[in-house]
């Protein structure tokens, strides 16, 4: 004991989580060196849209933990509903081939249908299935929240069967992009997306750190009785909670649809647990750390599919929510311990 | 309770009015009685009570073992074998969720570790063809080995991090079988065919009534090992620690080791309903591993009780018959267990007669009444055929509005059915019996136009909205024993 406490407790708590990061890095040097700075830049790119996406769905995560203490399993799906109510609206409007109504405004329905959409179903998962079940053990909610991720799934196989749906951003939006030198290039709808998502990232930290509802979700979050003597709505709190994070769900799913294209029923799975461990990664209940760790997971995700193998990236995720489990489970930027129930 | 001696001079307090209603501290007669409340049960449940217990497992092992003389080979494999399997996979997961109240959503990728176990232990890929008396032992222990290192990298996160810890482990299985195949190890997406019959100390099983009464065997031989494990110093733990986590801890439980020792034991039996898996359906697949398969093992032990060992098998009979019952080639049992088990739920959920005459009647004529009138409307609104009849045909024909082309009309009605659902529940007393009759007639029209086409998502649809609605009407599922709380 006497040996390690000469060495600051930070520097050995940082150590696992340092040398493995470099040898990942130095691992990208040597690929980087093979296949070039363009690839790396385009490579990179694909992962930081992707990471915005899990960024907001790991928001939505974070938020609802921070306020239920619940891991809602249905979150993903509630993704996945955004993504087609997005389709549905693009569809019904004429298609992406000749729209009937101006492009951008019909950029502009598909989030607002969308947003609404999966903010009001959020709000109804949580009135039916989580609150009648608030007092009961900590197990059922749980259990109801996995009948609800399975029952969006298959209600959507139903629905819209098991084909890819395809937004077809080509022909919406056309092929513009901007070049950076002769072989990078980055296409408007990234970069609409990237800045649409870091558009509503700001929104939310408003909303939570400056508005009177922020307050008082950060009050509920912290001390739900306590919040509920002060004379806040507890119930409704919990529901504009569940509203807010479930529409940023619904406007990844609509974001996704628009750079990656293709959407089917069980895109919400994996995206759910991806988000969860991008919440993890940057600390469970931590709005900065969601953002971060979504870049992350986005990062890696795309890194592992460039350099290494396409079918293992979905692995590569699930070391990296181990890793941090194991080594920091508060996260990167999370400083409450994990409530061991 | 000691009693005080009365100080005449103290001043009298005026009891609280609902003093009588209060529970009171120290004062445990209403939990002493519990058992009591127990046996005040329908009339058939106390006359099989009186039954003594062997008399009632010899009657119940009876009925068991003449099944395979009353179907046939097809219907045994699918609704006895499968039956049985599922129980062996229910009394798993009932380790892990019930006794020790984890929740394991990783659990199907250790029945699929215990199946590729088997597989590749026993069949012509790497020719290797153990016997069974040598392969199911290490497949079990490397499954529950693999549980162990599992449970032991997430000791830290017991708790809701685990299960999407273990959610996120069995899609990584999945992966992993899907893609090992440069290496060749699982055969990829194609998965190892043909694998070895089980083959006990020379013994080959060949015919599916061999498998099924191995099955049932395996299935007796586990539930007679949990019965006992449950009443040891170990099993006695478990429930402490589900009950009360913190309690159990300063009762000096060692907590974590249990937790994780019940995960590896869990593992370990669906290690070995997955070895008999591999061998029975003679070649196995990523496919079969998926999660539509850990809905319905979830289904089995919530439906049954977790906790119970009776209540998770019954659970298996029957998520195992429904699900069976409504698969594609059979629309017409798929229809009756359908309406069965809506026309159950109404007569088990509304309570004083004339309401449930009510809606019963009420739910019968809207129906004609909507259907005449849709008819006179528009003559193509009720011309579609039935599907698959049966003998239900000539009633729903004229009942149910089935359109010569229902498009999406279907479809806007299913989002509307899971809407009016969730509106339903903030209705109470007879406003909720009325509203509950268009409800009902547009559930069996979003069936007749819709979910009989497709019954392999109706089931999981189903399987999911059982599982919200267990929870919040019936936690403890059916045999399970509600909670007292003790006040």
């Amino acid at each position: 004991m006497r040996e390690n406490q000469r060495v600051p407790e930070s520097v050995r708590r940082a150590l696992p989580g340092g040398l493995a990061t470099s040898a990942a890095l130095a691992l990208l040097g040597f690929e980087i060196a093979d296949k070039g700075w363009a690839f790396f830049f385009q490579i990179t790119l694909n992962g930081v849209t992707l990471g915005a996406v899990y960024a907001l769905i790991a928001l939505g995560y974070t938020m609802i933990y921070g306020i239920l203490k619940l891991l809602n399993f249905a979150h993903g799906d509630v993704y996945m509903v955004g993504a087609f109510i997005g389709y549905g609206v693009l569809s019904s409007l004429g298609g992406p081939l000749n729209p009937s109504v101006p492009v951008w405004l019909l950029i502009v329905l598909m989030f607002g249908a969308g947003m609404l959409g999966s903010g009001l179903l959020g709000v109804a998962i949580e009135r039916f299935a989580y609150r009648p079940l608030r007092a009961a053990p900590r197990i059922a909610p749980l259990i109801s929240a996995l009948g609800v991720s399975f029952f969006l799934q298959n209600s959507a196989l139903l629905l819209f069967g098991a084909s890819y749906r395809s937004y077809d951003p080509f022909s919406l939006l056309g092929f513009g992009g901007a070049h950076f030198g002769s072989s990078v290039f980055i296409s408007w709808i990234r970069i609409g997306v990237v800045i649409g998502a870091i558009a509503l990232m700001l929104a939310l930290i408003f909303l939570v750190g400056r508005t009177q509802i922020g307050k008082a979700m950060r009050a509920v979050s912290f001390d739900r009785e306590a919040a509920a003597m002060m004379g806040i709505d507890v119930d409704r709190v919990i529901a504009a909670t569940f509203f807010i994070g479930s529409a940023l769900a619904g406007a990844a799913g609509v974001m996704f649809g628009l750079v990656f294209s293709q959407i089917f029923h069980f895109m919400g799975f994996l995206a759910g647990l991806k988000g969860f461990t991008a919440a993890v990664v940057g600390g469970i209940g931590s709005i900065p750390g969601a953002m971060l760790g979504g870049l992350i997971v986005g990062l890696v995700e795309q890194y592992a599919q460039g350099y290494l193998n396409g079918n293992w990236s979905d692995l590569f995720v699930f070391a990296i929510l181990i890793v941090f489990m194991l080594v920091r489970p508060n996260g990167l930027l999370g400083t409450r311990a994990i409530n061991k129930v | 309770m000691t009693d005080v001696p009365n100080n005449p001079d103290e001043p009298k307090v005026p009891a609280p009015p609902d003093s009588g209603d209060r529970p009171q501290v120290g004062v445990d007669e209403w939990v002493a009685s519990v058992e009591g409340r127990r046996a005040d049960r329908s009339l058939a449940l106390r006359a099989y009570g009186r039954v003594p217990a062997p008399a009632q497992l010899i009657v119940v092992v009876a009925a068991v073992c003449a099944l395979p003389f009353l179907l046939n080979s097809g219907d045994l494999f699918v609704y006895g074998l499968f039956t049985l399997l599922y129980a062996l996979l229910g009394l798993g997961l009932n380790v892990v969720v019930g006794f020790a109240g984890l929740l394991d959503l990783g659990y199907v990728a250790f029945y699929g570790i215990g199946a590729y176990g088997y597989a590749l232990l026993a069949s012509p890929k790497y020719d290797l063809h153990w016997q069974a008396e040598l392969a199911i032992p290490v497949v079990m222990v490397g499954t529950a080995l693999i549980g162990l290192i599992l449970g032991f990298t997430s000791r830290r996160l017991l708790g809701d991090y685990l299960a999407i810890v273990t959610l996120f482990f069995g899609q990584a299985f999945v992966v992993f079988v899907n893609n090992a195949n440069p290496h060749n190890i699982t055969g990829g997406a194609n998965g190892i065919a043909p694998t070895d019959p089980l083959s006990i100390f020379g013994y080959k099983l060949t015919t599916t009534r061999q498998y099924y009464y191995f099955l049932v065997i395996a299935v007796l031989v586990v539930m007679a090992g949990l019965w006992s494990l449950l009443r040891s110093r170990t099993g006695r733990a478990w429930q402490a620690l589900r009950e009360d986590p913190l309690a159990a801890e300063m009762m000096g439980t060692p907590v974590n080791r249990l937790k994780i020792v019940a995960f590896a034991f869990g593992a370990g039996i669906a290690g070995l309903a997955g070895a008999i898996f591999a061998a029975v359906s003679t070649g196995i697949a990523p496919g079969a591993f998926d999660t539509s398969v850990l809905i319905t093992i979830y289904a089995i032990v919530i439906l049954g009780g977790t906790g119970s060992l009776v209540g998770v098998v019954l659970g298996a009979v029957v998520i195992n018959v429904t699900y069976e019952a409504l698969s594609p080639s059979t629309p017409s049992t798929g229809r009756w267990i359908f309406y069965l088990a809506l026309v159950i739920a109404i007569l088990a959920r509304i309570r004083p007669w004339p309401k449930l005459a009510v809606v019963v009647g009420g739910t019968a004529a809207f129906g004609f009444a909507v259907h005449a009138i849709a008819g006179a409307v528009s003559s193509s609104a009720t011309a579609g055929p039935v599907t698959e009849g049966g003998s239900l045909t000539g009633f729903i024909k004229h009942w149910v509005i089935i359109p010569e082309h229902p498009g999406s009309a279907a479809k806007y009605a299913y989002v509307g059915l899971v809407v009016a659902v969730v509106a339903l529940t903030r209705l109470s007393g007879w406003s909720r019996a009325i509203a509950l009759i268009p409800v009902l007639y547009l559930t069996a029209f979003v069936w007749e136009n819709l979910m009989i086409e497709q019954p392999a998502v109706a089931r999981l649809i189903i399987f999911g909205a059982l599982l919200i609605a267990i929870m919040q009407v019936r936690p403890q599922g059916l045999l399970g024993t509600s909670r007292v709380e003790i006040v």
